[in-house]
């Protein structure tokens, strides 16, 4: 490997990193509020990249309006899901998990149906600018990410320690009945986790759709890193799976380049099953009795 | 007489089955040849369905089930092809070789809880399948196998025409559901009920549980397997697309509208379901819509699935009939 090429593969592993981190920490966040999680939220950040298509690409809106508009998007569907599916099945996890599977079907089916099957949407670069950098040239649009990331998970991780919304929600994490019994209302705490999650993955979405091919079925492509950064970080713990999205963004992306996508999925499952089997709970899980 | 023994039921709740039996027994005469293929495909998916509910009686709702059906499928395939081993004793190797999986993706998980432990299932069910796409050398890769040897000439009977093998993949689906109904029957089924239920309870009533949850993968592993190598004999040819999360998704489908309460969920599930996924052929791309909403409200308004309604109905009924005669005193 020429060091060109390190410089360009270690760049895109943190980009890979903060975007991954990104969809993470609202999973994680969303399951550590209801104890509930689900798997649709792959398709949040698929939702997110089409809206920018929709109004950037085809509609000529200002790139960071668009984003701003992914974002909106993704914290109305993650109220809706909710609203729709968790409320109504409160505490049952497995129902909760099942319900979120047939939720890809619908997203899958709606995104086709819209914007038409089997078709790459690209979306154009608004910034075609590259870093030169020790001879190696990465892409501005790539990295992009990278302070997003950084400053959307400080700043959750600032909100759930220094606000009295934040520790609420970190209140039901730990104990809704405790909680409840506080005067907090968990209905509004969980509508409220599910709203942040939808934003940051459609902000994750919205930046990253000029890199992605858009398809209808990029949402099943992006769950399955992020449902392993979830539970290899321990289910819950936002530090956890920002640590994870790390280590599996530099994983993927070495894997890939090394040998090639199919290799990097199965080495990521092949890490997970050897902490899980080491550490069950993940790895700044709690254990719960 | 044990053989007749289905619990609550009374013994005229055979007649509809008996009747049933009798019209599968029937239909391949009388149809056209494509039709006696598609209800071929329903017996694999009721064993497939069936031996999914016997994990999920321990609450263990893995998502590597239909993997476990691609194990099966490729060790089959793979013996009958390339070392000649002949069909029928292909099949049941392929079921350990399910069994045998299942067991060795269950255990490291064991200590994980909840959807930690549905996650990490699917993620090393995609390791098993993604490592037959990427492993051309024995797996044949995107394309899969193709050219799997047909069941034999047995008793001058071609099993590799589509009546007989109706018959034979008839016959295992009934011998499957017989002996994966002792089981639920057995103290083992209890074990695994009582575990469902309240595992601290059952773990103080000195249930062993993560003996009894690997049991329940090695057995429903296996019979999945089974399903494997029905359906593998039958298309001549395998591939790991055949397997990926959108059968699994299928398969919760159909357990989950059928209801996983009692025995007859799944069947039921699988009968509706996979009927109208029959129906709506020339519906195929908005398809999966409907699926997913189906399950999405089998879930929230009928938790039983069709299985419990059908039982709470039968429970109105007999509870007004009560009414009635009590009322004529």
């Amino acid at each position: 490997m020429s060091s060109q090429l390190l410089i360009q593969t270690i760049a895109n592993a943190i980009a890979a990193s903060g975007m991954l981190a990104l969809i993470a920490v609202g999973l994680t966040l969303a399951f550590g509020v209801m104890q509930m999680a689900n798997l649709a939220h792959g398709h949040f950040f698929m939702a997110g990249a089409y809206t920018v298509y929709a109004l950037y690409a085809l509609g000529g809106w200002p790139f960071w309006w668009a984003v701003a508009a992914a974002v909106g998007v993704g914290a109305v569907i993650g109220l809706a899901v909710e609203r729709g599916i968790f409320r109504p099945l409160q505490g049952d996890v497995v129902s909760g998990f099942i319900a979120t599977a047939g939720l890809m079907f619908v997203f899958e089916v709606l995104v086709g149906e819209i914007w038409g099957w089997g078709y790459m949407r690209t979306v154009p670069s608004p910034y075609m600018r590259a870093y030169k950098f020790m001879g190696a040239a990465v892409a501005f649009q790539r990295v992009i990410v990278i302070p997003f990331a950084i400053v959307s998970i400080g700043g959750l991780m600032f909100f759930m320690r220094r606000f009295r919304l934040g520790r609420a929600l970190r209140a039901v994490a730990q104990d809704p009945e405790a909680a409840a019994l506080q005067g907090i209302n968990i209905n509004r705490m969980t509508a409220l986790a599910m709203a942040i999650a939808g934003a940051y993955a459609g902000l994750a979405g919205g930046l990253m759709s000029t890199i992605y091919a858009v398809t209808p079925s990029l949402g099943g492509h992006i769950i399955l890193p992020a449902l392993i950064a979830v539970v290899v970080g321990g289910m819950g713990s936002i530090g956890g799976a920002t640590l994870a999205a790390i280590i599996f963004g530099f994983v993927v992306t070495f894997v890939t380049t090394l040998v090639d996508g199919v290799a990097a999925v199965m080495v990521s499952v092949s890490v997970m099953a050897l902490v899980l089997a080491i550490r069950p709970q993940g790895l700044m899980g709690r254990v719960i009795a | 007489m044990s053989l007749l023994n289905i619990g609550r039921f009374r013994t005229w709740a055979l007649a509809p089955f008996l009747v049933g039996l009798i019209g599968l027994c029937m239909l391949p005469f009388f149809v056209r040849a494509y039709l006696v293929e598609v209800v071929m495909m329903y017996f694999i998916y009721i064993i497939l369905a069936q031996s999914y509910r016997l994990i999920v009686t321990v609450h263990d709702w893995q998502l590597y089930h239909v993997v476990l059906y691609g194990v099966g499928a490729y060790t089959s395939g793979m013996l009958a092809k390339n070392f000649g081993i002949p069909v029928f004793a292909a099949i049941p190797i392929g079921g350990a070789m399910a069994s045998l999986v299942g067991v060795a993706i269950t255990t490291p998980l064991l200590r994980t809880k909840g959807w930690g432990f549905y996650i990490a299932t699917y993620g090393l069910a995609e390791l098993i399948r993604l490592s037959w796409l990427k492993f051309r050398n024995p797996f044949g890769g995107s394309t899969g196998i193709i050219d799997i040897p047909w069941p034999p000439v047995i008793a001058g009977i071609d099993f590799s025409e589509g009546i007989p093998y109706y018959f034979f993949s008839l016959g295992v689906m009934l011998a499957v559901l017989y002996l994966l109904y002792r089981i639920e029957k057995s103290h083992i089924g209890d074990s695994f009920k009582a575990i469902s239920m309240d595992p601290e309870l059952a773990a103080s009533t000195g249930i062993n549980i993560p003996r009894h949850r690997l049991l329940a993968s090695a057995i429903g592993g296996f019979f999945a397997g089974i399903a494997g190598g029905l359906l593998v004999h039958r298309l001549g040819a395998v591939d790991p697309k055949l397997f990926n999360l959108v059968t699994m998704l299928y398969l919760l489908i159909w357990v989950v509208v059928g209801g996983t309460n009692t025995f007859w969920g799944p069947i039921i599930g699988v009968s509706v379901m996979h009927t109208l996924f029959e129906l709506s052929r020339p519906l195929i791309e908005i398809r999966p819509l409907f699926f997913g909403l189906s399950m999405i409200f089998a879930l929230i308004f009928m938790p039983g699935g069709i299985e419990g309604l059908i039982s709470k109905a039968v429970a109105r009924w007999q509870r007004r009939a009560d009414m009635t005669t009590a009322e004529t005193y």
